[in-house]
């Protein structure tokens, strides 16, 4: 008998091989990567008792991606509704879902949230490379090939796992999907201070709308200007989240692939958390910032991180 | 030096040791690089030093913000440089030519220079390797003398081929991939600067040295160098 494994029949906008990320390789200035809303992500492996590093696809806006088992396999999905279907029928998200030989699994188009997280038993093949599978366009690399390309008609998916473990969401645990007005939850940064007073009041008293300029380097939000004593600095280390205000004071928030350093004033950076909250949104939707001090949004992150334990 | 630490991220610190650029930096960012990562241990995640900063990202699951700021603080409070001679000194043959470098006669006039001239100019120095970053293995390094510095192009170029050589302000850098860029370009180098299948071991480093060395195009191409034009104009 062949391989079990999914073809890709047609290759939709962007469906990306990632995983949590690469990490320690920063100061080589390789990207981080990663599922861009690693929450989802997470869950879509918790559902089938994956190892919680296990790759998955992170399929954004869907577009018609096609594809079709040769043979029975678990497979559970998260993350955005993207008018999933098999063979015609509706698929529910945050849940694992049997995909039978010879069905065809389509997603169609976002209906609520940007990115979809379909897992694998035991995570998808791919070579590892500086630790990761987290495929990064710009580097050319990780992905099926290695050349950090998103998956392409006639692609071929296998998996390192049988027969996983079928789980499902925990009473209670609801997998966020951004709507409207959203709260970002924000740790200010030290450069803060070289904003405005009156900047300052605008960055968490104004609805700021997701621009259209966003892919998993950094995403624009639009709003009234922020202004900054300083025009820049000298480059240095970015962290996850990053909202950096380049001299046209809009703010553009840096995501997992995004730069290693770089020299934009900084006013602070998003949690994690607002960051998955971010990935899910689509251009338009209106956001808000939040502050927060750091130490309370690590309690908030190990509290996320305890639904896993 | 002035030690200052700051909150970049819900779990990262901005470690700021000086205000301006400078090549005796390197060695206090070398040695707080050393220190950080024997203090953090299993609780680094990643270290990114620059030219006058480092930046930690620790496990928030493994220490507090407090326990990390504590951690950060006395590992560098005994600080001593790190000894100059640990840095490498890299000779990066190029060859210089319009085809290849195609700002050569603009960053040449701009200074009043011959092109042959900007080549000697570009030459003559061993640039100091500030920090890595924008691309993997891709190296800051300077500086360049005041009169050859010219500003980042207005229009950065969609592609910039692997192994190009390039001024912007007073920095100077080689794209070790293809890749986008605004840098003026005026050469080629056919030296790998980032392999994955070397595990990803650059060949630059912070506080390593480089010395360009102009070399003809029957050299370029004997040392496996690809010679297509650089097609976009900016």
């Amino acid at each position: 008998m062949s391989q079990a494994m999914l073809t890709v029949k047609q290759a939709g906008p962007l469906a990306l091989i990632q995983d949590t990320g690469r990490f320690g390789v920063g100061h080589l200035g390789v990207t981080q990567g990663g599922a861009a809303d690693w929450i989802s992500f997470r869950w879509a492996n918790w559902l089938l008792g994956n190892a919680p590093d296990s790759a998955a696809l992170e399929i954004v806006m869907g577009g018609n991606l096609t594809l079709v088992a040769n043979a029975d396999v678990r497979l559970a999905l998260t993350g955005a509704d993207l008018g999933a279907t098999i063979d015609g029928q509706p698929l529910a998200t945050n849940t694992s879902f049997l995909l039978r030989s010879g069905q065809t699994l389509i997603f169609s188009q976002p209906r609520r949230g940007l990115r979809a997280y379909l897992a694998f038993p035991g995570g998808l093949n791919a070579p590892e490379i500086l630790g990761s599978r987290a495929c990064t366009a710009r580097e050319q690399i990780g992905g099926l090939h290695d050349d950090g390309k998103p998956l392409q008609t006639d692609d071929q998916l296998t998996w390192q796992g049988r027969s996983p473990t079928q789980r499902t969401l925990p009473k209670g645990v609801e997998l966020a999907l951004p709507e409207n007005h959203c709260q970002l939850g924000m740790v200010l940064g030290s450069q803060a201070s070289h904003f405005a007073g009156r900047s300052l009041y605008n960055v968490f008293n104004q609805p700021w709308t997701v621009d259209n300029r966003a892919d998993r380097m950094g995403i624009r939000l639009t709003g009234q200007p922020l202004r900054c004593a300083l025009d820049g600095i000298i480059s240095e280390g970015i962290p996850l989240g990053a909202v950096q205000i380049p001299p046209d004071g809009q703010p553009i928030i840096l995501m997992n692939d995004r730069q290693t350093i770089g020299g934009y004033p900084r006013l602070g950076a998003l949690t994690p958390m607002a960051c998955a909250l971010l990935a899910q949104c689509l251009p338009g939707t209106k956001v808000r910032l939040s502050p927060v001090s750091a130490s309370q949004a690590q309690i908030a992150y190990r509290k996320q991180h305890a639904q896993w334990a | 030096m002035k030690l200052r630490l700051e909150t970049a991220a819900m779990d990262a610190l901005t470690v700021r040791l000086f205000d301006t650029i400078d090549e005796s930096n390197m060695a206090w960012i070398i040695a707080a690089d050393q220190a950080l990562r024997d203090a953090l241990g299993e609780a680094l995640i990643d270290l990114i030093p620059s030219y006058t900063t480092l930046l930690v990202h620790y496990d928030c699951q493994q220490l507090t913000f407090a326990q990390a700021t504590t951690l950060v603080r006395d590992a560098l409070s005994r600080l001593t440089p790190a000894e100059s001679q640990n840095g490498q000194l890299h000779e990066i043959p190029v060859w210089y030519d319009e085809s290849v470098g195609p700002e050569l006669p603009l960053v040449a006039q701009r200074a009043g220079l011959s092109v042959d001239t900007l080549i000697e100019r570009h030459c003559d120095h061993d640039y100091c390797v500030f920090a890595l970053g924008f691309a993997p293995g891709y190296g800051f390094m300077g500086l360049v003398d005041d009169d050859i510095a010219t500003p980042r192009l207005k229009t950065p170029r969609r592609k910039v081929a692997a192994g190009s050589v390039g001024i912007a302000d007073r920095q100077t850098a080689i794209y070790p991939l293809l890749s986008p860029g605004g840098w003026n370009i005026l050469g080629r180098t056919a030296v790998p600067l980032f392999e994955y299948a070397k595990r990803g071991e650059p060949l630059l480093r912070p506080g390593d040295k480089v010395r360009f060395k102009a070399i003809s195009k029957a050299e370029f191409e004997a040392s496996g160098g690809d010679t297509t034009p650089m097609e976009e104009r900016p």
